[in-house]
């Protein structure tokens, strides 16, 4: 990702900044300019829940070359109590435990580097919030 | 008077034990486990470190201190393992915290002790008035060499201590620092790991500056070890620490409860703060907390605190620094902390 376009999404990436739609209600994520629920161009800013509800999942276990040491990994579309959906990794957990209706916290983690030296890019990752016991 | 006003700590959940590092080295664990009272140590994802952990802390801290981020005037991060060479740590860290733009930021640096380096300018600026609310982290994701007893410590995770003025959870009663050139422990530019000096790294280095500090710091106050109901001294291993306690007069009651490398291993920056908010989660109206950091280098760096009747209404906003050792947790083979340690090369 070009530094410029994930310096334009910090406060969407970084702080999970979202906007309610003035017209509607919706809580679009990351705010848009035109709600896609009504096409209001009124809304006021709102900070989502670091909780969820995970809506659907998936294994990767081909993965892109910047997630190479993390395959087989989970990611699902996960709803926050505002409604808002977007898609995280799912960590700190069995891929294959993953699926509707689980809770999960949204937790603060790099979620890639550009190569060796280019900069590094950091969001939020889903954990089940009844994250698996001690395993060997 | 000024103090702590918010507290937050972050371990990882993955762990390696001892035994398991021993076995792939084929030395005994029963050693590790007796010498330097290791049991297993905390192990950072892929996805976590120095900046992540400062960010959980961190808001933490915030929470515990029911304030507005944006009042956070400063804000410095000590740590040995800054993902950026040339970008500082705690630029990340504020923008997802949601403090500034209007903040003084700095990452600091100084082996074991940057931690509460960042604590100890936190307090003096807020003392000062040159800023309302100051945060002061120490965090790491440490690298010890492969086959190296580093290893068996060199473990991940962190605190955040806001300082301010008002509605103090912790009172900090004196502060003192003793620092001389020690070349103990190092890690020169460009170099992976570091490098110490053995047996070097004891007496004239760890045992020397926390066990002057602590005198000094005692002396200063006019308080004696046992008017302190909690103390917690740097923890490179499970030895160290104990040691210098019991040569103060410290008992092992009062060690116990920020005594937590046996299980954590040794956070380097994170270390005697994470042993501090540990303290913090238990810790009373009125108790005194003695607090003795160790940079190798080298430094140390002595806080007396005194809790206040806040205090207790605050530990139950974040979490504890025993339920993230005590809580879920996944245990990884030497293999695996070989993946997620980058000590495998891999075609770009």
């Amino acid at each position: 990702m070009p530094s410029p376009r994930y310096w334009r999404e910090v406060p969407s990436r970084l702080r999970l900044e979202a906007a309610r739609c003035s017209g509607c209600g919706k809580v679009n994520y990351p705010p848009r300019p035109i709600c896609p629920g009504c096409r209001g161009k009124e809304s006021e800013p709102v900070t989502l829940s670091k909780t969820a509800t995970i809506i659907t999942s998936t294994v990767i276990h081909i993965a892109p070359d910047d997630f190479l040491f993390e395959a087989p990994y989970a990611i699902a579309i996960v709803e926050t109590p505002e409604g808002a959906r977007f898609m995280a990794q799912v960590v700190e957990c069995d891929p294959s435990s993953v699926g509707p209706g689980m809770d999960v916290s949204l937790e603060f983690r790099l979620i890639r580097k550009e190569a060796r030296s280019g900069i590094l890019c950091y969001g939020f990752k889903a954990v089940p919030t009844a994250s698996w016991e001690a395993q060997s | 008077m000024a103090g702590i006003i918010g507290y937050g700590a972050f371990i990882p959940r993955k762990r390696i034990t001892a035994e398991e590092i021993a076995r792939q080295w084929g030395k005994d664990p029963e050693t590790i486990r007796k010498g330097l009272l290791l049991e297993e140590k905390s192990v950072p994802g892929i996805d976590e470190d120095t900046i992540t952990i400062s960010v959980e802390a961190g808001a933490d801290a915030i929470t515990r201190a029911g304030i507005d981020p944006s009042k956070i005037g400063a804000l410095y991060i000590g740590s040995e393992s800054h993902p950026y060479a040339v970008k500082p740590s705690g630029t990340i860290v504020i923008d997802a915290l949601g403090i500034g733009p209007e903040v003084h930021v700095a990452d600091f640096e100084f082996a074991c002790k940057a931690g509460s380096e960042a604590m100890f300018v936190s307090l003096g600026l807020v003392e000062s008035g040159r800023v309302e609310y100051a945060m002061g982290i120490g965090a790491d994701t440490s690298q010890g060499a492969p086959d190296d007893a580093l290893e068996f410590s060199a473990s991940a995770g962190g605190a955040a201590f806001i300082f301010g003025k008002e509605n103090l959870l912790v009172d900090v009663l004196e502060t003192y620092s003793f620092t001389s050139d020690t070349p103990d422990f190092w890690r020169r530019e460009g170099e992976f790991y570091p490098r110490h000096g053995g047996r070097f790294t004891g007496e004239p280095a760890y045992f020397k500056h926390v066990l002057s500090a602590t005198r000094a710091i005692l002396d200063k106050t006019g308080l004696k070890p046992s008017d302190f109901r909690f103390a917690v001294f740097h923890m490179p291993n499970g030895k160290f620490p104990q040691q210098a306690g019991k040569k103060l007069g410290f008992t092992q009651e009062q060690m116990e409860t920020g005594w937590i490398v046996p299980t954590m291993g040794n956070t380097y920056s994170g270390s005697s703060p994470t042993g501090l908010a540990a303290i913090l989660d238990v810790a009373e109206p009125d108790d005194l907390i003695l607090m003795t950091s160790f940079g190798s280098g080298a430094g140390s760096d002595s806080f007396v605190f005194k809790a206040t009747e806040l205090l207790p209404g605050r530990q139950p906003l974040g979490r504890t620094v025993r339920s993230m050792l005590d809580g879920p947790k996944h245990y990884v083979t030497y293999g695996q902390y070989a993946k997620l340690r980058d000590k495998i090369i891999v075609n770009e």
